[in-house]
């Protein structure tokens, strides 16, 4: 059976190749993160597990491995170049090559619509002999399995199409991943972040803070400060699942639909949205915002955000005005 | 007042440093991982977690979100190709074909992007599938066709642009999405508040809002272009004079 643990592991195969290939190379602090990160990804299964049946002590190592690569990060320098080969090789091999070149990429997105559709079509039917391809637990993470089994066949196209050895995959991979760095790290952190936020109760000061000023008579301030506080919690969570419930318990339920009659659906898929805006806004989204900045070399981490800034205010502007517009109308 | 006053003495503010943390180490351009692990240590210890409590916290949610590192799987393939000349590809096939303008690409990709995020396949387009080896380059080989000779600083808006119009598509096609993350999420709360709302009826409102979407981030593209087109116009009459 197909689980989510082997796209671990072969991440943590990656990781540990990358630790590797750098420690030959007597680049230490590069060395010593990925290898840390490698074993924190092949052994996260057992960790979960063991914490779950009430044996923290390797959860609280895992957390100690965490503040490890907090301590080195700082001392990783970016990679070089990004780019591997000279510019003019590049040419004469896309002129060589032609759209080849494009299958393997396109393989990506195509292998991994395939295995969601098949799955949710197909369901338990999809069985070799008696065996099922997909555990019944592992349903929702079908999408994520198919894009790792995608990522081994784009990358057994591409070797044969540009006829490198299969080797040189991981290594084009390594060069990759120096590149990203220390980023590829932040979006795990902030979802830690964010249980620790929830966990020290962030949520609830805010919601009472907003609570003491304002004028709870009013339809139009309760919406206003339900939106605003969605936008600015998402902006400080990085998430706009975070901030749903707090807002929802805060000014959502007791206020908008309690004394003001909105109707909970459109408060709901809505306010919802009004977080979306803030997660266009703010750092703390690395994977959205920080993340690209590093792929597509932008020299500001914050340019993807500065593009996006704008598109993120009119949306949140519309759909403020469109919920005013919804919401009470019976 | 009073009863405020008292609702207040009970909450313990302490925590929002955490907060503080994460602001003050932004703008002064720590190294954000040491920013975010510090301002998680800060928020726990004043809110009272032990030390051992706290470090098995941290570990337990970093490694639950695992799935957030997958896109790294993409970068063998990905690399590989890009030593073959993907990129270079995309550009020189981008600048044969016409009729494809910077604004009909990225507004074609934002309409795909969107519909496939509203079936839930979130997972087949994104900065390090899509947007990196494809979208970008065919957005500077296009932005070239009307203005060659680009600045780097043009450059970069451009790629920026891209990963700003994969996220706007994404984020307002996903919530359209019956059978996960939000829609489930909003049903879950309303749930345990004893309101039973079907998922259907919860995505369908944020149709209204996919479209206000579709249309202001197209409408940005657009004048993206228009300003490259003005300033290529502008060039060609210095030029003429």
């Amino acid at each position: 059976m197909l689980r989510i643990q082997l796209a671990y592991w072969l991440i943590a195969a990656l990781l540990g190749y990358s630790g590797l290939r750098n420690l030959l190379e007597r680049q230490w602090s590069r060395a010593a993160f990925w290898l840390l990160l490698s074993i924190l990804f092949g052994g996260g299964d057992w960790v979960l597990a063991e914490n779950a049946a009430g044996r923290p002590l390797p959860a609280q190592l895992a957390g100690g491995a965490i503040v490890a690569l907090a301590l080195l990060a700082p001392r990783l320098k970016h990679g070089a170049s990004s780019q591997e080969g000279t510019p003019e090789q590049r040419q004469a091999s896309a002129a060589r090559l032609g759209h080849r070149l494009f299958l393997p990429a396109l393989l990506i997105p195509l292998i991994t619509l395939l295995v969601a559709l098949s799955a949710s079509l197909l369901g338990d039917r999809l069985a070799i002999g008696s065996h099922r391809l997909f555990a019944p637990d592992q349903m929702t993470q079908v999408p994520l399995i198919g894009l790792a089994m995608a990522c081994v066949a784009a990358l057994l196209a591409a070797a044969a199409i540009s006829r490198s050895p299969l080797r040189d995959g991981p290594a084009e991979g390594r060069r990759l991943l120096d590149t990203i760095g220390w980023a590829a790290l932040l979006p795990l952190l902030l979802a830690a972040l964010g249980a620790v936020f929830t966990h020290s109760g962030v949520g609830d000061i805010i919601a009472s803070l907003t609570g003491t000023w304002l004028p709870t008579g009013s339809a139009l301030a309760c919406l206003l400060a339900f939106a605003l506080g969605m936008v600015i919690f998402t902006v400080i969570m990085g998430n706009a699942f975070a901030a749903f419930p707090v807002m929802m318990a805060g000014i959502g339920m007791p206020l908008l639909v309690g004394m003001h009659g909105a109707q909970p659906a459109i408060l709901g898929s809505m306010g919802m949205l009004c977080g979306y805006c803030g997660t266009l806004m703010t750092p703390m989204a690395a994977d959205f915002n920080l993340v690209p900045a590093v792929l597509l070399e932008l020299r500001s981490p914050y340019g993807v955000i500065r593009a996006q800034l704008l598109s993120a205010l009119a949306i949140l502007a519309v759909n403020v005005v469109l919920m005013w517009l919804l919401l009470f109308r019976h | 007042m009073n009863h405020a006053l008292l609702v207040h003495s009970a909450v313990n503010y302490w925590p929002l440093l955490g907060v503080a943390v994460i602001a003050l180490g932004f703008v002064l351009r720590f190294n954000p991982v040491l920013v975010v692990v510090t301002a998680g240590l800060v928020s726990g210890l004043l809110a009272g977690l032990g030390i051992p409590e706290l470090l098995a916290l941290l570990g337990k949610s970093f490694l639950s979100s695992r799935m957030l590192l997958m896109f790294v799987l993409t970068l063998p393939a990905i690399g590989l190709l890009e030593r073959a000349g993907l990129r270079e590809h995309a550009q020189q096939w981008m600048s044969r074909l016409h009729g494809l303008t910077l604004a009909r690409l990225l507004i074609g990709y934002l309409l795909l992007r969107q519909l496939l995020a509203m079936v839930g396949l979130t997972g087949v387009a994104g900065a390090a599938q899509t947007v990196r080896p494809l979208l970008a380059p065919m957005c500077e080989a296009a932005a070239d066709k009307i203005r060659p000779g680009l600045g780097d600083a043009e450059r970069e808006r451009l790629r920026a642009t891209a990963a700003a119009t994969d996220n706007v598509g994404r984020f307002f096609g996903e919530d359209v999405f019956l059978a996960l993350g939000a829609v489930l999420l909003i049903q879950g709360f309303y749930a345990g508040q004893g309101i039973g709302l079907s998922p259907l009826s919860i995505a369908l409102w944020s149709l209204p809002t996919a479209v206000a979407a579709f249309v202001i981030q197209s409408l940005r593209v657009w004048r993206l272009q228009r300003r490259l087109q003005q300033a290529a116009d502008a060039a060609t009459r210095g030029e003429a004079h």
